[in-house]
């Protein structure tokens, strides 16, 4: 099963490589988001709750593009279908893809929260970048695991792109407000995060719930 | 199919609703600091657990759904979550209702069972487009079921995620509703609680008994077109067989 997932995770990340189609639109998508936050909010530089709840309402409006897209290419050409008749074990796929959307994240990322640092926050990011490593590793987990499992979903409707943010952004509440809240007192002035323990721990089980609850019922999915 | 047992409980739910109306307005004290509009708490309370039960109900029965391959399981999943959709309706009014008559505003955002309710049911509003966008019959039970899964076991996490964002700035009393009731006002709750379940029981029974109904009605419909066809221009296909 780990070779054929990494046989399909390869293929979509080549596919990324020569089209460049999903990573450089999420991440013309948060520069665009920061400067309408600029001017929306009227204000040069944020911290605290302000800093932490536009970082991360961006990034999850960001992972809308990727889990969008995740399967665009497979729908667009009949790939599913050869995908499908293929003697695999649907959990493969479903784990291809969610390794592919957690990729997709990480690469938004590194460039998303540096961009941010210099655009929007007013305190110096450097010294948050450990945690904030952290809180964004937990959170990719669980993301990838909503996305794939709501990319999947919504693949064989007839109203895929408003299925897509409509089932996914209600179902990453929990991620959000653990996410938000553990990062929040890291992009305050010399602020110290006294409850990061216990948001980590939401951020984990978050992330086992959903990932469990995937893997469970992913086979019923894409499955004729 | 449906129908089974369902006028002794048409006649359990009507009698129950009528007690505990009769309780709310005659046996139940006035509440000392909200008065009269407390009594709202026995209707919108009942709906929202009734609510949410029937929420992750609707998941158990979409896993029957995908374990056994039976649809009708799959329609009773729909029929439990469609009643939970239009009782979650009446929790966000009653709620707002009584949000605006004790504290004085329609939406608080710092009670956590409020916003819980709504990311709960903004999500399940969902349920809609997403089934009724897949034409194939058996791949939108499938994927319908797949949904009722995630959701219902969304609705637990959510509660804790919200509880504990929440409990950092306003460290509260989670029993506020039912833990520390008046003996008069309990027992006038359970009353209420049992009559929403009934309630919820037998539009649930009745909605399964209407459907089932038309379907049966569709297909004795096509089965008599068919015959039809058959018996008008039947003779010149017999001759060629």
């Amino acid at each position: 099963m780990i070779r054929t997932a990494s046989a399909i995770l390869r293929k979509d990340l080549r596919i990324e490589l020569r089209t460049k189609e999903t990573v450089p639109a999420m991440t013309l998508f948060t520069v665009t988001v920061y400067v309408l936050f600029h001017f929306g909010l009227d204000r040069d530089s944020l911290d605290g709750e302000l800093a932490s709840g536009v970082l991360w309402v961006t990034l999850l409006l960001a992972a809308v593009i990727g889990v969008t897209r995740l399967f665009a290419t497979e729908r667009e050409q009949g790939g599913i279908d050869s995908l499908l008749l293929a003697p695999v074990d649907r959990t493969a796929l479903f784990v291809a893809k969610a390794a592919a959307l957690f990729l997709y994240l990480l690469l938004l990322e590194v460039v998303a929260v540096p961009v941010f640092g210099l655009l929007l926050l007013g305190p110096d990011l450097f010294d948050a970048l450990p945690e904030l490593a952290l809180i964004l590793l937990l959170a990719d987990v669980g993301l990838a695991a909503v996305g794939a499992l709501v990319s999947a979903l919504a693949a064989e409707t007839r109203a895929r792109e408003l299925i897509v943010p409509l089932l996914l952004l209600p179902l990453v509440v929990p991620l959000l407000i653990g996410a938000a809240s553990a990062t929040e007192p890291l992009l305050r002035e010399g602020g110290q995060s006294e409850d990061l323990g216990r948001y980590l721990a939401l951020l984990g089980g978050y992330d086992l719930v959903f990932v469990l609850i995937a893997l469970g019922v992913f086979d019923y999915l894409l499955d004729d | 199919m449906y129908s089974k047992g369902f006028k002794p409980l048409a006649i359990a739910t009507v009698v129950a609703i009528a007690a505990s109306f009769a309780l709310v307005f005659f046996y139940a004290p006035l509440d000392a600091d909200q008065g009269f509009v407390q009594k709202i708490f026995y209707v919108h309370v009942p709906m929202a657990i009734v609510a949410l039960c029937g929420f992750v109900a609707g998941g158990i029965m979409a896993i029957k759904h995908l374990r056994t391959g039976d649809r009708s399981w799959d329609m009773r999943s729909y029929v439990a979550i469609h009643l939970s959709i239009i009782l979650g309706t009446g929790v966000l009014i009653t709620g707002a209702i009584w949000a605006k008559a004790s504290w004085g505003h329609w939406w608080l955002w710092d009670e956590p069972v409020l916003v819980s309710f709504l990311i709960v049911f903004l999500l399940y509003c969902v349920y809609y487009p997403l089934r009724f966008s897949i034409e194939d019959p058996d791949r939108q039970a499938r994927y319908s079921s797949v949904f009722a899964i995630a959701a219902g076991a969304f609705v637990p996490i959510n509660f804790a995620a919200v509880r504990l964002a929440e409990a950092v700035t306003h460290p509260r009393v989670l029993s506020q509703t039912g833990g520390n009731l008046p003996g008069e006002m309990r027992l006038t709750f359970l009353v209420s609680i049992v009559a929403m379940t009934l309630l919820f029981v037998t539009l649930w029974k009745l909605e399964l008994t209407a459907k089932n109904a038309s379907m049966q009605l569709k297909s004795l419909r096509r089965r008599l077109e068919l015959r039809a066809d058959e018996s008008a221009p039947a003779a010149p296909v017999r001759t060629t067989a």
